[in-house]
């Protein structure tokens, strides 16, 4: 038990009368990469939102190194820790990486509060962010304005950013989202180069980088995780065929 | 454009653009036949619109109320000026402080609202102000201003001459002293922040920012360069009233500021020039009819150049840079 | 307890001005999602035809009011024609922008036609002097507006919930794009829509002339308590327009007769609580 990062106890969550999952229990090791998998409409998103605090659960916990942080706001999650990116790229339009990976770093750091003090003083960060941008393979697009950088640039700045903020725990919302499956696999590879000891959990819709990169799998489906085991044995499982295939 | 190190620098940095606009502004005074009294009304308004900016064009919060702030700040002053503060420079500065809290309390009440609901409630406290101070005869005046406010020598030495000689010179003072400092302000990493909570405040919240927080921190210090103006006008003028506080304010404050462009604090100032020198000249040509061509500059300028005048002349000049570049076979693509 | 209820009555009449003269806004913004402030210039508009059709060709007053919604209901039309249309997918501030413009515009335009100063005009025999009505004493013009008003309201309501036009209209303010995708002709229902609301802007313009007075700002006298309904009903609900307007005529009266000092804060800060607690309005479905 002790090496559990992040866990979930009962959670229970409805939008009105809508029920999304009910008590729902779950936790993610130190260090794994889990996947979860399940059709659309199973609350997968949801569930990432009510980790970052975006959204309260009706009832249930959230807890990270076994402390309850369900009423903590979603800036405190990410200071312990808690980054997410969002599956639909969310960045800042009118910026360039540069300035974005800046702006996170600055956050990270606590520099962005009130000051008179230049960004340009900053220089340590600044090498940061551009040094995080040549990991990335951003390093050319430092300066071009984020709306006009074509969507798989796009897709490895939403990373980015969130690596910036040096995150325990990283939850990615479908990261291959519109990217064909050779950009997949390249977002996949450079981004598990980059997070060594990252604990990582991501949605993913595609099997083959699901069963390529996760060392553990959880199905939801129908408000509940029916399955939660490694990609070897959820790929034979009968449960998952019949959720997936309707049999 | 500036290499990626000294990216930072270089938007950091003084341009030539900059300085020979300021330059232009001090030696305004030394032209024949110049109106100094205008232009001091321009550096007001001007200072006004450029509060307005820092909420609007770099956090993206839109106010129907601002001239609550520049009234109070009005009557701050005004009621020193009174009552026996009659040190300008220390009047200016006190008179920001009330507006600042004000600014604040505003910020936290509209945190959560936008759309319509934030048109509203801004201006909403701002007719509430307006209502209180126009009723409040016994300690305001009323309708008829506030009246005996005293103001004394600049710094000791210079009067506040009918002329408006002095007036000129401490407006532009003031505007300049706070402009450096709203333009420290907005390079800092917190003006960049600013601008990720305006671009998508989702996301700041995800990058851990205190989104909301930051709102009261910008709309205080809005308030309290919307304040200065107001102070600014009361001791030069030596008068003020409820028109410091009315919803026509905020509107006209507005429009300087769209005229203008948001988002570069110049934006206000190139629009309070163009707008109260079309009025001066307008006004003069036909008294009762000059709102007609303010309303068709409106209509023009969100139609044509939805940014503003001073960034579609920026734009256009890039491309036209750009295209001689081009014509004569050298530089390096834009 | 009888100058009390006068007062009332004095109020639910202004109130029924204030309704006929922003509906038409709360079904822009409802519909279209398109703050338009120039409703309000609609509603002069509406009071310099009244004035023109009695004054200078002696039509008949009742006869005046079909030519004074005819006239706002025209004008509406080639303003959303020609400018407003283009603005359908700006923000907020750039159609408070752009319709600001263009009160600015129509209150010089006014001023150069019709000059800068109170419009003049006689009302016919039968709405001037008082009733007496269950043994208060009224005003017969104030009467008048009270049944123009209900009698309007009612129409509206039944038009919308009963007739064709009515369900087109809902659908469109529920959903535009999927009233499209039905084969609904939006833009015909949009035109449709804006010519009703303008002229109802343009006959409370009319009705108005009499007791609030006409002159080049009535634009901007009246467009806050118009924001304020509609913002405070809820947009694109009839009742809660209705609601909103009787409840701000009402506390104007009431509050400018009994509590001079605080009548106008009260109202304000009663719309800034709203907003606060329901920014959609009270009424609003989108809470």
């Amino acid at each position: 038990m002790s090496d559990t990062v992040l866990a979930t106890r009962g959670l229970h969550m409805a939008f009105g009368g809508l029920m999304v999952f009910d008590h729902l229990d779950f936790s993610l090791k130190q260090g794994e990469r889990h996947a979860i998998i399940g059709p659309n409409g199973a609350g997968k998103t949801t569930f990432v939102s009510l980790i970052t605090g975006l959204l309260r659960p009706v009832s249930g916990d959230v807890l990270l190194d076994g402390r309850v942080i369900t009423r903590d706001p979603p800036q405190a999650r990410v200071k312990a820790g808690i980054v997410r990116t969002f599956q639909i790229n969310s960045l800042f339009k009118a910026l360039n990486p540069l300035e974005s990976v800046v702006l996170a770093l600055c956050e990270r750091d606590g520099r962005a509060r009130p000051a008179l003090r230049a960004v340009a003083r900053e220089s340590a960060l600044i090498g940061e962010a551009r040094g995080l941008l040549e990991q990335f393979g951003l390093g050319a697009d430092a300066l071009t304005p984020t709306q006009t950088l074509a969507y798989g640039r796009q897709r490895l700045l939403e990373i980015a950013l969130a690596m910036a903020l040096k995150p325990r725990v990283l939850l990615l919302d479908e990261p291959a989202a519109g990217l064909s499956t050779r950009q997949g696999h390249e977002v996949f590879e450079q981004l598990l180069r980059l997070s060594a000891g990252v604990t990582i959990l991501f949605i993913e819709h595609d099997m083959g980088l699901v069963f390529r990169y996760a060392d553990q799998v959880s199905v939801f489906a129908g408000g509940a995780i029916i399955v939660q085991d490694t990609p070897d044995n959820v790929r034979v499982n009968p449960r998952v065929r019949e959720v997936y295939l309707g049999a | 454009m500036s290499a990626v190190p000294e990216w930072f620098a270089g938007k950091a940095r003084w341009s030539g653009f900059e300085i020979a606009f300021w330059c232009a502004l001090a030696g305004a005074y030394f032209l024949p036949n110049i109106d100094i009294a205008l232009l001091s009304q321009i550096f007001i308004w001007g200072l006004f619109a450029m509060s307005l900016d820092l909420l609007l064009g770099y956090r993206g919060i839109a106010s129907l109320g601002h001239a609550a702030f520049f009234g109070a700040g009005a009557y701050c002053a005004g009621f020193l000026g009174k009552y026996g503060w009659g040190e300008p420079v220390s009047g200016l500065l006190i008179s920001m402080l009330p507006a600042a809290a004000l600014g604040w309390l505003t910020g936290k009440l509209v945190q959560r609202v936008s759309g319509v609901a934030l048109l509203m409630v801004t201006l909403g406290l701002n007719l509430i102000l307006f209502d209180f101070v126009q009723r409040s005869t016994a300690l305001t005046g009323g309708d008829d201003g506030l009246q005996g406010i005293a103001v004394d020598p600049l710094l000791g030495l210079f009067r506040f001459d009918i002329f408006g000689r002095t007036a000129y010179w401490y407006s532009l003072g003031a505007l300049f002293a706070l402009f450096v400092f709203l333009r420290a302000f907005v390079h800092s990493p917190f003006g960049l922040a600013l601008t990720g909570s305006r671009e998508n405040a989702r996301r700041m919240i995800m990058l851990g920012s205190p989104v909301e927080g930051d709102i009261s921190i910008v709309f205080a210090v809005s308030a309290a360069a919307a304040a200065a103006a107001g102070a600014l006008l009361t001791q030069t003028t030596q008068f003020v009233s409820p028109a410091t506080l009315s919803f026509q304010r905020s509107a006209d404050v507005l429009v300087m500021l769209i005229i203008g462009g948001a988002g570069r604090l110049y934006g206000g100032l190139i629009g309070a020039l163009i707008f109260l020198v079309m009025k001066d000249w307008l006004a003069a040509l036909s008294p009762v009819y000059w709102y007609f061509w303010i309303g068709l500059l409106l209509v023009l300028v969100v139609s044509f150049f939805r940014k503003g005048v001073l960034p579609s002349l920026e734009t256009g000049m890039r491309g036209l840079i750009a295209r001689l570049g081009k014509a004569r076979g050298g530089g390096p693509p834009a | 307890m009888a100058a009390v209820l006068t007062v009332l009555f004095n109020g639910i009449a202004y109130g029924f001005l204030l309704f006929i003269m922003s509906v038409g806004l709360s079904v822009s913004l409802g519909m279209m999602n398109f703050v338009n402030l120039a409703q309000a210039s609609f509603s002069m508009l509406g009071g310099y035809a009244m004035v023109a059709a009695t004054q200078r060709f002696g039509v008949p007053f009742l006869a005046s009011l079909p030519i004074a919604f005819l006239a706002a209901a025209a004008a509406s039309v080639l303003i959303e024609r020609l400018v407003l249309r283009h603005f359908y997918d700006t923000d907020d501030l750039t159609q408070v922008l752009l319709t600001l413009g263009l009160v600015f515009m129509s209150i010089a335009a006014v001023t150069y036609f019709w000059g800068g100063s109170y419009q003049r005009f006689d009302l016919p025999a039968w709405l001037t002097g008082q009733q007496d009505v269950l043994g208060l004493t009224l005003e017969t013009y104030r009467i008048f507006l009270v049944l123009t008003g209900a009698l309007l309201a009612a129409l509206l309501i039944f038009g919308l919930e009963r007739t064709r036009f009515g369900a087109m209209v809902r659908a469109c303010v529920d959903n535009q794009r999927v009233a499209g995708a039905c084969g609904l002709n939006t833009q015909l229902i949009f035109a449709g829509a804006f010519a009703i609301g303008g002229g109802l802007a343009g006959l409370g313009g009319a009705l108005a002339a009499n007791l609030l007075g006409l002159d080049p700002n009535f634009p901007l006298r009246y467009l806050v308590y118009i924001l304020i309904i509609v913002s405070v009903g809820g947009m694109g609900t009839i009742s809660g327009t209705l609601a909103a307007g009787l409840a701000l005529g009402t506390a104007d009266v009431m509050g400018k007769y009994y509590f001079p000092q605080f009548g106008g804060v009260a109202i304000y800060a009663a719309t800034v609580a709203v907003m606060l607690w329901r920014p959609h309005g009270l009424m609003g479905r989108r809470a």
